[in-house]
C-alpha cells in the first residue's frame, strides 16, 4: 500500500501539527515539499487538491484531505486512536473541548505575535507593538485557565496524552522562541507540560525541521 | 423529573443555537438556561466555575461539563445520534466530516461573522456599519461559497451523500447572514442555495428558530421597558 503524501512546508506551524501526529502514529508518510514564496499553492495542480489553496494537504489512497486538524483526526483514528480516546464518551468529549481552545482562544492570541516578531521583521513591515502588548494581555489571561486546568489534571483531556496537548505544539513552538517566553513560563505547570511535550520523540524529530526564524535566516525561504 | 442536560447561554447566539439544533435533532430532552450578557451573568464566578472562557454555550450532561460549541455538538451527536457524524460509518466518511467541520469553523465563519456583525449587530447598538469591513469580507465569503458549490455540484452533502454535523455546523451562522442583504451570494448559487433551504427546513432548525425569535422578541420588550 502506497505510503501517505503530506504537502507543504515543514516550516509551517500547520504542517508541523500534522507532522507530529503522523511521527506520534508511527505512521509510513512522504513529505512533498512545496514552496510558498514560489506560490505553489496557488497553482492549479494544487487547487484541484484543495480548492482552498492552502497547505497541509494529506493524500491517504482516494482520500485527499485539508485542514490541519481534520488531517490530524483521520491519521490518529486511524493509527493511534487512543490519542482520540473515542471509545469513551467523556475523554473523548474533553479532547475534543481541548482542541477547539487550543484553535479558538489561545492560537488567536499567539499567531499575531508569532507573526509580528518573527516574520514581520524578515519581511521588512513593522512589527505592530501595540497588537503584541494587547496579545500578550490577552495570554496571560488565557494562560491562567490552563495553568489552573493542568494544576488538576495531567494533559488537558485529563490524565492521559491526547491529540488535544499535541496540537498546541506546533505555534507554541514559535512563540516560546520569542522573547515572551517567559510570560509562558511564569506559568508552573503550563511550564511543565510544555517541557513534557518538548520532550516526546515525535515532537523532538518534528521540531528538528521547524528552525525558529521560520528559515528566513539561513536563506531556506519557505 | 428535570432533563440531565441542561445548556447555559442565550438562545440569540449563533453558538448557543448550534448546541441547541444537535440536541433537537438527537431529541434529546434538555433545559435551556437563559442567560443575560449585558447583565454579564457570563461574568459571575458560578458561572467561571463551569466555563473560565467566559463564553456560551456550556452544556452539562450528567458530570459532563463542556464547552467549545463545536465540542459540545460532537458530544451530543456522538452519544445520542452517531449517524450525523459517521455518515456512511466509512473512515473516509469521517474524514470527510472533520474536514467540512474545520472548513465551516476557519474558512466560512469569519467572513460570515463579519459581515453579520456590520450588517446586524453593530445597527442594533446604534451603530454605523463599516462597509470596507463589509466589501472585503463580501470577497473573501464570496471566494468561499464558490467552493461549496463545486462541492455541491459533486455531493449531495458537505461530507457525502447523507447529511451530518459538517452541514448542521453551518446553520446559526447562515441564518443570520440569510437576514442580512447579501443573501444574494447564497441565492446566486443554485447548489449552496438548496442545501441551504433544506437546512433551514428541517424542524429541528424552525425549533431553534422559534427559540431564537421568542428570546429577541423578549429582549426586544425588555428594552422597550427601559
Amino acid at each position: 500500500m502506497a505510503p501517505m503524501k503530506l504537502y507543504g512546508w515543514a516550516v509551517s506551524p500547520w504542517m508541523a501539527r500534522v507532522l507530529v501526529c503522523l511521527e506520534e502514529a508511527g505512521a509510513e508518510y512522504e513529505l512533498v515539499p512545496m514552496s510558498r514564496s514560489g506560490g505553489d499553492h496557488r497553482q492549479p495542480e494544487h487547487l484541484a487538491r484543495n480548492p482552498f489553496g492552502e497547505i497541509p494537504v494529506l493524500e491517504d489512497g482516494d482520500l485527499t484531505l485539508y485542514q490541519s486538524r481534520a488531517i490530524a483526526r483521520h491519521i490518529l483514528r486511524k493509527y493511534k486512536p487512543e490519542l482520540l480516546r473515542s471509545d469513551n464518551l467523556q475523554e473523548s468529549a474533553m479532547v475534543d473541548v481541548w482542541v477547539d481552545v487550543d484553535a479558538h482562544q489561545l492560537e488567536p492570541i499567539i499567531r499575531p505575535v508569532v507573526f509580528n516578531v518573527i516574520i514581520k521583521p524578515f519581511t521588512g513591515s513593522d512589527c505592530d507593538q501595540d497588537l503584541v502588548d494587547e496579545s500578550i494581555e490577552k495570554l496571560k489571561k488565557t494562560l491562567e485557565v490552563y495553568e489552573a486546568r493542568l494544576s488538576t489534571s495531567k494533559y488537558l483531556a485529563g490524565d492521559f496524552v491526547s491529540l488535544a496537548d499535541l496540537t498546541h505544539f506546533s505555534f507554541m513552538r514559535y512563540f516560546m522562541a520569542t522573547q515572551y517566553a517567559e510570560v509562558v513560563e511564569a506559568y508552573p505547570h503550563v511550564k511543565a507540560w510544555w517541557e513534557a511535550l518538548l520532550a516526546r520523540p515525535s515532537v523532538k524529530k518534528v521540531m528538528a525541521g521547524m528552525p525558529p526564524d521560520f528559515g528566513f535566516g539561513s536563506g531556506n525561504i519557505p | 423529573m428535570a432533563p440531565a442536560v441542561k445548556v447555559y447561554g442565550w438562545a440569540m447566539s449563533p453558538f448557543v443555537a448550534r448546541a441547541l439544533l444537535c440536541l433537537e435533532e438527537a431529541g434529546v430532552e434538555y433545559e435551556l438556561v437563559a442567560m443575560n450578557p449585558e447583565a454579564g451573568d457570563h461574568l459571575r464566578p458560578d458561572f467561571l466555575a463551569k466555563n473560565p472562557f467566559a463564553q456560551v454555550p456550556v452544556l452539562e450532561d450528567g458530570d459532563l461539563t463542556l464547552f467549545e460549541s463545536r465540542a459540545i455538538a460532537r458530544h451530543v451527536l456522538r452519544k445520542h445520534k452517531p449517524e450525523l457524524l459517521a455518515g456512511d460509518g466509512s473512515p473516509e466518511a469521517a474524514a470527510m466530516v472533520a474536514v467540512w467541520l474545520e472548513v465551516e469553523a476557519h474558512q466560512h465563519h469569519a467572513p460570515t461573522d463579519a459581515i453579520i456583525v456590520q450588517c446586524i449587530v453593530v445597527p442594533l447598538r446604534g451603530g454605523v456599519r463599516d462597509q470596507a469591513v463589509v466589501d472585503e469580507n463580501v470577497a473573501k465569503l464570496r471566494k468561499v461559497l464558490e467552493v461549496y458549490e463545486a462541492r455541491l455540484s459533486a455531493s449531495m452533502y458537505l461530507a457525502g451523500d447523507s447529511l451530518t454535523l459538517a452541514d448542521l455546523s453551518h446553520f446559526p451562522m447562515m441564518h443570520y447572514f440569510m437576514e442580512t442583504e447579501y443573501a444574494a451570494l447564497v441565492e446566486e448559487l443554485p447548489h449552496v442555495k438548496a442545501w441551504w433551504e433544506e437546512l433551514n427546513a428541517r424542524p429541528a432548525a424552525r425549533r431553534v428558530t422559534a427559540i431564537g425569535v421568542q428570546a429577541a422578541d423578549r429582549w426586544a420588550q425588555e428594552r422597550g421597558k427601559q
